[in-house]
């Protein structure tokens, strides 16, 4: 691939930055500290046509702006020299988030209304009267009218939807709750009443938006890094036109009949069939297959496979929309989610929480009418009761603990999507893991070193060198014991079948046994790849995919809590009993396509189990979007991660495990500041039927009851993960497994 | 009873002022790199823009 077409593929990725400058953002995952910063910003600004560089931590991603006269700066080869992986951002995925700083502008009106307002009403409070009271209470009128405009819209709105569906949720009583209180403070304010409720109006508000505010960041930020991570389908797309010229192309633009070319290491755009080449391509992350498969020209390669020893002329057999890709797409969205059933436990409380309180407040109102206290008095009585009942704490006890809880699975690199889901997993009853990518890593593992002769692999360690099949780079990083380092002649590779190595000793092979030796009956007795010298047989290897350390301990945590666990994959009936032998799992279904997967899903949950399922590929994908709680590691393909609840950072399937205690820890806190919220309105709610609650009053129980909840959320992130993410910085890891309880 | 005409005016528009200067870093993006914002006080050879 020549360098002005990628330079053509970061020139359509970047945008106008100011006269005669374009601006591009590439992710940079590997960014962590301030020697990070230095190095990137430093090392892309001594480049002649970068005017600046900067880094967002946070984000983990750089802005580069550069002079176009000057040409494209060859940021990523510079950010590779530096050592960091880096991935161009395309402007198609940058969406401006406005909720985030709408919720922060709201936050930041109604937390100055609710400072003022206080001022003013502690001045009443302690004994302002007549004139001066009225005047403080038009004041505070003044502030608190715009601010339950401009503020207050983040509830109203969903309130009103929800209504329109005829559903309640926690808008619903907020909502209501502000505005009748508003109404008859404003009221009072005209007949120059005693008590005005502007204080509790807006703090309530100011108090629910630092909820709403603290769940959105949360999402927000799980969002960011999981669209940041590696794409499955590329961007851009390299099409041979009709003279043989080459030219790059969104991806989306593909239609059937175009010729593309595929460089190694680049994954499939669409579904094509091969024109001319030949090469292995990877099938893991979209059919389960480990072993990567040879392909010739005529052979179908579906959309998200991954280009390994040769590059290859391809025809587009399919518009992106019509491919593999789109068709699981299309599994998915016919996939009926027993999740979609799941009422978070706020949801269930307020459900019936609502109606019990407006009715509260509609009977105070009815007793003291007919007891002869008037309408005014009623109402304030009823008025007092709904602002005493406004789910303020309610409104703090499930966002608080949901943000600790995926703070401190952050720290334990575990993303979390969204705070159901964390209820949802203290549910489940069944775990069924896909094997390649999940229980076993990516890359394979040599099982027979021992048996062969260090001469024979050092030869091969040396060949393996040249290519980038996944056998290779594992063979390449072997440490052999007394093999000097040196050349091994020419080496050249042959897609599809192997290495070969002209040398003084002869022609060295490694590869296919049917390529590598002579002798073709033999061939047939040799499964895995050969090492020959001329034709005559050395060496056989055998390779397998290497179970992650931290899958056997797993398992058996997880057995010995009483969940059943079970593989379901689409790689070969034999490689999979083999893992399933090794982990002591009893339940074990090989070679299934992506519908048998989601069909075996669905049978389970019609059963009545609940489905942990943990996999990476796309053919995981409509199983994962059908389980009860789905994970995926960060290494799964993009649409498995966005359909995954949690997607684990650290090559680390203990995650699964913190990520149950975590769960199982919050959901216990979720239940205390529930209880509690309910306790304290079991106290509030006579007293403000009584007619007792006075502004003054409210404030109190409302700010001491939100404080109350909020420290108790706070036990979640104690001394102990304060520490850890200390060590976390210092790459210190924790022991893999904590012992079942 | 007089300064009442003058004070409260002056706290409200003093927290005005906190109010919009807030907005205004919001807005001018200083919210934006909270993680690099703590990392950075250890360089010591930021460059001067």
């Amino acid at each position: 691939m020549t360098l002005s077409l990628r330079d053509n593929e970061v020139l359509l990725a970047s945008e106008p930055a100011g006269p005669g400058l374009r601006k591009s953002i590439y992710s940079v995952p590997g960014m962590s500290c301030a020697g990070c910063i230095a190095k990137v910003e430093s090392g892309l600004g001594k480049l002649s046509s970068v005017t600046q560089a900067r880094v967002n931590l946070s984000t983990k991603r750089v802005a580069v702006t550069w002079d176009e006269a000057q040409g494209v700066p060859p940021i990523q080869n510079t950010l590779s020299d530096l050592g960091f992986e880096s991935h161009i951002q395309s402007q198609m995925v940058k969406v401006r988030d406005t909720t985030q700083s709408n919720l922060l502008r709201a936050l930041a009106v109604s937390g100055f209304a609710a400072g003022n307002i206080m001022m003013l009403s502690v001045a009443v409070w302690s004994g302002a009267s007549d004139t001066t009271r009225d005047l403080f209470h038009w004041i505070s009128a003044a502030i608190a009218f715009p601010t339950l405009l401009y503020a207050g819209r983040i509830f109203y709105i969903p309130a009103f939807q929800a209504i329109r569906k005829g559903r309640v949720s926690m808008d619903v009583p907020v909502t209501i709750g502000l505005l009748l209180t508003f109404m008859m403070s404003l009221y009072d304010t005209f007949t120059h009443g005693l008590h005005a409720y502007f204080d509790a109006v807006v703090t309530l508000l100011f108090f629910l938006l630092i909820g709403r505010t603290l769940d959105h960041l949360m999402r927000q930020r799980a969002r960011d890094v999981i669209s940041d991570l590696e794409r499955l389908v590329p961007d851009s797309v390299q099409v041979v036109d009709a003279t043989g010229g080459h030219a790059f192309m969104a991806t989306a633009d593909i239609l059937p009949g175009m010729t593309l070319q595929i460089a190694l290491g680049d994954r499939f755009p669409v579904n094509v069939r091969v024109v001319s080449g030949v090469s292995d391509v990877d099938l893991s992350l979209v059919s389960g297959e480990s072993v990567p498969k040879r392909t010739e020209p005529g052979d179908v390669i579906v959309a998200g496979a991954l280009n390994l020893t040769g590059p290859l002329v391809v025809e587009a057999i399919a518009a992106a929309n019509q491919s593999f890709l789109s068709q699981m797409i299309e599994l998915i969205e016919g996939t009926e989610a027993s999740r979609h059933a799941y009422k978070p436990i706020v949801d269930q409380v307020v459900a019936w929480y609502a109606p019990v309180v407006h009715l509260a407040a509609f009977s105070a109102f009815a007793v003291w009418y007919f007891l002869g206290a008037g309408i005014h008095h009623s109402l304030t009585v009823a008025v007092s009761v709904l602002i005493i009942t406004c789910p303020c704490a309610l409104g703090l006890a499930v966002p608080m603990v949901q943000v600790m809880a995926s703070k401190r699975l952050m720290q334990q690199g575990v993303l979390m999507r969204d705070g159901a889901a964390l209820e949802r997993l203290n549910q489940i009853d069944t775990v069924i893991f896909d094997k390649t990518g999940t229980l076993t890593s990516g890359m394979p593992e040599l099982v027979n070193a021992e048996q062969l002769l260090p001469a024979h692999l050092a030869i091969i360690k040396r060949m393996a060198r040249h290519s980038r099949h996944p056998y290779s780079r594992v063979l390449a990083d072997l440490s052999i014991v007394g093999s000097e380092s040196g050349s091994i002649g020419n080496v050249s590779e042959h897609p599809g079948s192997g290495l070969e190595a002209v040398s003084e000793d002869g022609i060295y092979r490694f590869g296919r046994a049917d390529w590598a030796l002579k002798d073709q009956t033999q061939s047939i007795a040799f499964q895995g790849p050969v090492l020959s010298r001329n034709g005559e047989w050395l060496a056989t290897l055998e390779f397998e995919h290497s179970l992650h350390s931290s899958a056997a301990p797993l398992i058996q945590t997880l057995k010995a809590r009483g969940l059943p666990v079970e593989i379901v994959s689409g790689d070969a009936t034999n490689a999979v009993n083999k893992i399933a032998e090794r982990l002591q799992v009893d339940s074990a279904c090989a070679a299934m396509l992506p519908a048998e997967k989601l069909k075996h899903i669905i049978e389970r949950e019609a059963d009545g189990s609940r489905v942990l399922m943990i996999g990476d590929g796309v053919n995981d994908v409509p199983a994962m979007q059908a389980a009860y709680v789905s994970m995926a590691p960060s290494s799964a393909v993009d649409i498995g991660r966005s359909a995954a609840d949690f997607v684990f950072l650290r090559d680390d399937l203990s995650s699964v495990l913190t990520s149950l205690q975590v769960a199982q820890k919050s959901r216990a806190l979720i239940i205390q500041n529930i209880a509690f919220a309910l306790l304290y309105n079991l106290v509030a709610v006579p007293a403000a039927c009584g007619g007792l609650v006075t502004p003054l009053f409210a404030a109190i129980a409302m700010s001491g009851s939100s404080i109350v909840v909020v420290a108790n959320a706070l036990r979640l992130s104690g001394a102990r993960s304060g520490n850890q993410s200390f060590r976390r910085k210092r790459g210190f890891r924790k022991p893999s497994l904590m012992p079942a309880e | 009873m007089e300064s009442y005409f003058f004070l409260i005016p002056v706290s409200l528009f003093l927290g005005l002022v906190g109010l919009g200067a807030f907005v205004w870093s919001l807005n001018s993006g200083q919210y934006d790199d909270l993680e690099g914002a703590k990392e950075r006080i250890l360089l010591d050879d930021e460059d001067v823009d």
